[in-house]
């Protein structure tokens, strides 16, 4: 357990290392990327076997730092991050395989994805709301050299948008955080002490300190109306930066939700709970309908995380242990799965063909072309859909049964998103890799991308490389591991949410 | 009662190195320097400069913190060794910039001026009394003019210098009005007493007036909007490393100046932050123009296509920033808005640093200018990468430390019940927006190709040396905030 925190100085110092040996060999820069992200997943792998599930935070870290304004290097974890971090190591291990075949600049993208990674753990083993902060900003800037320079479509406007939204949120978060630590009078940046001066404040107060504090993380958890940086900033960046945006960083934003807005302000919660919710339900149905008519193979997975993670926003808001364990089992699946996806568009299909139009895609027997591809979409898309024996049916389901207790309304306009996901998924299979229901029946076309000169390929099309076949596998064995065995996360997130910080703010319906 | 001569001299040690420097290089650049090279000149000019600084530095720390001086006409506390070891400190790095950045002519000249800017400067962070402190600001301001003006061969370079002598004069003449006035209703010319007499009398029109003056006359000084103008042309205009000077150690010094002046001269006639109702004062002005300077300092920032002039409006807001922490100094101290002004100061020296490097392949006004920088010199993309995002507010930056400390101590004062709290807001959410134009600047600098035919950018030693101090500075002290806090505090 006490080694987590090296899960964030190995990605630095990664970091560092592929920015130095990248000047000289590309191929040395990937070796230590992936032998950094690999490190820090064992690292956090290795911490999940110790783990006893408990109420609280266990300590890893806790040393004075700024002592003139009370700010202390505390790291902690219970089973909540731990989940998070986990999901971190897988999603960064496959975005590492995903991108093995980034030439250009090798040692700069990979410092960047560390330095992204470093950020992203950080963040999940903070427990003093500074560290908190610190961390975040740090995982934002990397974002906008990532898109911006390995980009494809529109990716200057891309990163820009993605990288304002993130820092408009985190401009929130900050005037919140400061404005409960001037007002609350408490010497200190220690969450506990953060809540239970606020708890004194006026009603008026806490629910703007919340809003201010909730919102600023919700933007980047992809809340409607607020998502659309999500859809553009996914379709411009690289698939390693995609993979990464959706898989963990808009985690970020639920988890800053959930382990700073809530606990601090609880009144505020009980306020807003209503429009965030249905804020909630109305990017979930909304999302949805878009990625149903969208015309752009990746548009319709960007527009899919947006419309997954409302599940998780909806949990967080019906605010029972139930829902909200279910909202971090979302957090845990979908972070799997939106990877899963977005290395099949970006990564097999669109580097092989050089396009995303459905409509191009539909003519290319992609099927039989890339079988591994298609049969790694198809599962991707069921789990997304929510199938049993896939990490997507226990999360939504577990939401969904939380949410009720608290709202049947709310639950019942949920589950029509989740009709929805399925007729946008099932559409999206069929096509994209059958649309060409006969190789005589397709029109006889010269495919755009030579791949490596043809030999050994179906169809013109370089083969699987050995990476992707790695990095899916990966993915694919945990969507199918915790869809079969949820417990293994259930059981750590339920005793996380026994804490007295969690239990101010979630009200019965135990799991 | 004799003054106490001995004392004074251990106590102005610093300003007499810097000056018996500057002359020691003037002389030695007339006689054996005539037949030498300019850049044999230019070498040895800011090699002598450094030691200068340096036996400065010396004699700052050797005179300590003992206090009030020479009857009550200086004061050596912390904050006054700070910001003398501060602007020593940002003054060499622009000595160390000189060599490799674009040419100067007369160098020894260019360095003697420098030193006693600096000189002005110092004298500036230990004054506690009017007559000195307008002594030390217009010593400084003069000088800065002269190095404004410095490149003959460049129209621009005049311009700036006549634009910036002109709007300083009259904000010279501002200030010196407004000294009159302040000693007219009070007797006396030295801070506490000021203070002293201002607290036991009911607030007079005059001092309104002479608020006003002063007020007005460290806008100008300070860049701060509305009286911001004069900055862009001659951020443009002047040499680089006047630029540079002029953007670093000249506002550390300035606001050391301004929050002693306000809170330990005025503070009496400061009025209230948290009202506009009641007496009137300093503060609801103050408040004013901040808010002024970052609305316009980050909005003029978004329209800019030149790299200097941006940085000029960058200074702008940072000015409004700035102001923030001397409002909030009254409360929390001045440590917040010494770490924020030096921090700063850094950043900005190293920026400009980097623009006087990239100069010597060729101009650099424009943004597109720094196009393709991370493959015609790496060293340069990345200490440009550090200073932009410290400029930014990005941790683990010390930029980012630095906001953080002035809006929680801004926050302090009543939370969001008055202007202040407000003020402080707009503040944070502004740098979002300040966050577009610095990844404007480097998309070019680290995301563009490099332009057709741009060269390769071969960087001097002592301005790689002075780049890598001033970043590594910023990334130290960003994660060990305490090192600057603690000698401040």
């Amino acid at each position: 357990m006490n080694a987590l925190p090296w899960t964030i100085y190995l990605s630095f110092a990664g970091a560092l290392l592929a920015l130095v040996a990248g000047a000289r060999s590309t191929t040395a820069a990937r070796w230590i990327a992936l032998a950094t992200v690999v490190a820090a997943g064992l690292v956090a792998l290795h911490a999940a076997r110790d783990f006893v599930p408990g109420p609280g935070v266990q300590t890893l870290t806790n040393i004075g730092w700024i002592s003139e304004m009370g700010i202390r290097y505390h790291l902690a974890a219970d089973g909540i991050s731990l989940t998070l971090v986990v999901l971190t190591g897988l999603a960064a291990t496959a975005g590492i395989l995903f991108s093995w075949n980034i030439e250009e600049r090798a040692g700069e993208f990979f410092a960047l994805f560390l330095t992204l990674i470093g950020g992203v753990y950080g963040v999940f083993l903070s427990a003093d709301a500074f560290v908190f902060f610190v961390f975040y900003e740090i995982a934002i800037v990397p974002k906008y050299f990532l898109i911006a320079k390995w980009g494809s479509t529109n990716r200057e406007y891309g990163a820009m948008k993605l990288v304002l939204y993130s820092f408009g949120g985190s401009a929130l978060v900050l005037a919140g955080l400061l404005w409960a630590y001037a007002a609350g009078g408490a010497h200190s940046f220690a969450l506990g002490d953060l809540a239970a001066t606020a708890a004194h404040l006026s009603r008026g107060e806490q629910h703007a300190m919340f809003a201010l504090v909730f919102l600023g993380f919700a933007i980047l958890a992809g809340l409607f109306p607020f998502h659309t940086w999500a859809p553009t900033g996914h379709v411009a960046a690289p698939t390693a930066a995609s993979m990464l945006l959706a898989g963990v960083v808009m985690k970020l934003g639920a988890y800053g939700c959930l382990r700073i807005a809530m606990p601090l302000f609880p009144a505020g919660l009980a306020f807003w709970q209503p429009a965030i919710a249905w804020l909630a339900i109305a990017g979930i149905i909304y999302a949805g309908l878009v990625a149903l008519v969208q015309e752009d193979f990746k548009f319709v997975i960007g527009y899919s995380s947006v419309s997954h993670m409302g599940f998780v926003l909806l949990g967080l808001a019906a605010a029972n242990s139930q829902a909200v364990s279910g909202a971090v089992l979302q957090m845990f699946s979908h972070g799997i799965i939106a990877g899963l996806l977005f290395a099949v568009v970006g990564r097999m299909v669109y580097d092989r063909t050089h396009t995303r139009r459905l409509e191009e895609l539909r003519r290319l027997p992609l099927h039989r072309a890339m079988p591994f591809a298609a049969l790694t979409f198809v599962l991707g898309g069921l789990a997304s859909m929510g199938m049993p024996g896939f990490s997507g049916f226990p999360a939504e389901l577990t939401i969904l049964i939380g949410t009720w207790k608290t709202s049947p309304l709310w639950a019942t306009f949920a589950a029509a998103g989740v009709l929805v996901a399925a007729a946008f998924t099932l559409r999206v299979i069929q096509v994209s890799f059958f649309g060409a229901t006969d190789a005589a029946d397709s029109p006889a076309r010269t495919v755009r991308s030579p791949g490596d000169g043809g030999s050994g390929t179906h169809h013109g099309f370089a083969p699987i490389t050995w990476a992707e076949r790695a990095g899916a596998m990966l993915l694919i064995a945990a969507t199918v591991y915790i869809g079969l065995k949820p417990d293994v996360l259930l059981n750590w997130i339920g005793p996380a949410l026994q804490s007295p910080a969690f239990q101010a703010v979630l009200k019965g319906g135990g799991p | 009662m004799t003054p106490d001569y001995p004392a004074l001299l251990h106590a102005l040690l610093p300003e007499a190195s810097l000056v018996l420097g500057a002359l020691i290089l003037l002389g030695l650049d007339l006689v054996p320097g005539r037949g030498r090279t300019d850049a044999k000149r230019m070498r040895t000019s800011a090699t002598l400069g450094l030691v200068a600084l340096a036996a400065a530095v010396y004699h700052s720390i050797d005179a300590g913190r003992g206090g009030v001086a020479f009857a009550g006409v200086l004061i050596l506390d912390s904050l006054a060794l700070g910001t003398r070891v501060g602007v020593l400190g940002l003054a060499a790095l622009t000595l160390l910039l000189m060599p490799g950045g674009s040419r100067i002519r007369n160098p020894a000249e260019y360095v003697a001026v420098v030193l006693f800017a600096t000189a002005g400067f110092t004298l500036m962070a230990v004054a506690q009394q009017l007559l000195l402190a307008y002594l030390a600001l217009e010593l400084a301001s003069l000088s800065l003019y002269v190095l404004a003006g410095f490149d003959k061969t460049r129209p621009e370079s005049a311009e700036a210098a006549l634009k910036y002598f002109l709007l300083g004069g009259i904000s010279a003449a501002f200030l010196l009005f407004g000294f009159s006035l302040l000693y007219g209703l009070t007797g006396s010319i030295a801070f506490p007493d000021i203070a002293r007499h201002l607290g036991g009398h009911e607030p007079n029109p005059l001092l309104i007036v002479a608020l006003v003056m002063v007020l007005v006359a460290f806008g100008f000084k300070a860049a701060a909007a509305p009286f911001h103008l004069w900055a862009p042309d001659v951020y443009q205009g002047a040499p680089t490393a006047s630029a540079a000077l002029i953007a670093s150690a000249s506002k550390l010094a300035g606001f050391t100046l301004f929050v002693r002046l306000l809170w330990s001269g005025l503070a009496p006639a400061a009025g209230s932050a948290a009202s506009m109702e009641g007496a009137p004062g300093w503060l609801p002005v103050v408040a004013i123009i901040a808010a002024v300077s970052l609305l316009l300092g980050n909005l003029g920032a978004l329209a800019q296509s030149n790299v200097r002039r941006l940085l000029a409006y960058s200074a702008i807001a940072h000015a409004g920033a700035l102001l923030l922490g001397v409002m909030a100094a009254g409360s929390a101290g001045p440590a917040p808005l010494f770490y924020y002004a030096a921090t700063y100061g850094l950043a900005t020296v190293g920026a400009f640093g980097v623009i006087s490097v990239v100069e010597r392949a060729g101009p650099c006004q424009q943004i597109t200018d720094l196009a393709g920088l991370h493959r015609r010199s790496p060293l340069l993309a990345g200490c440009l990468l550090v200073f932009m995002l410290s400029l930014a507010g990005i941790p683990p930056l010390a930029g980012f430390f630095g906001k953080f400390a002035v809006f929680a101590a801004a926050l302090k004062i009543g939370g969001l019940a008055g202007p202040i709290g407000w003020l402080a807001v707009l503040a944070i959410f502004l740098s979002a927006v300040a966050l577009y134009y610095y990844l404007i600047v480097l998309k070019q600098a680290l995301v563009a190709a490099p332009a057709d035919g741009a060269p390769h950018i071969a960087v001097p030693l002592t301005s790689a040396a002075a780049l890598a101090i001033a970043a590594a500075l910023l990334l130290v002290l960003g994660v060990f905030p305490s090192l600057v806090l603690r000698i401040v505090q």
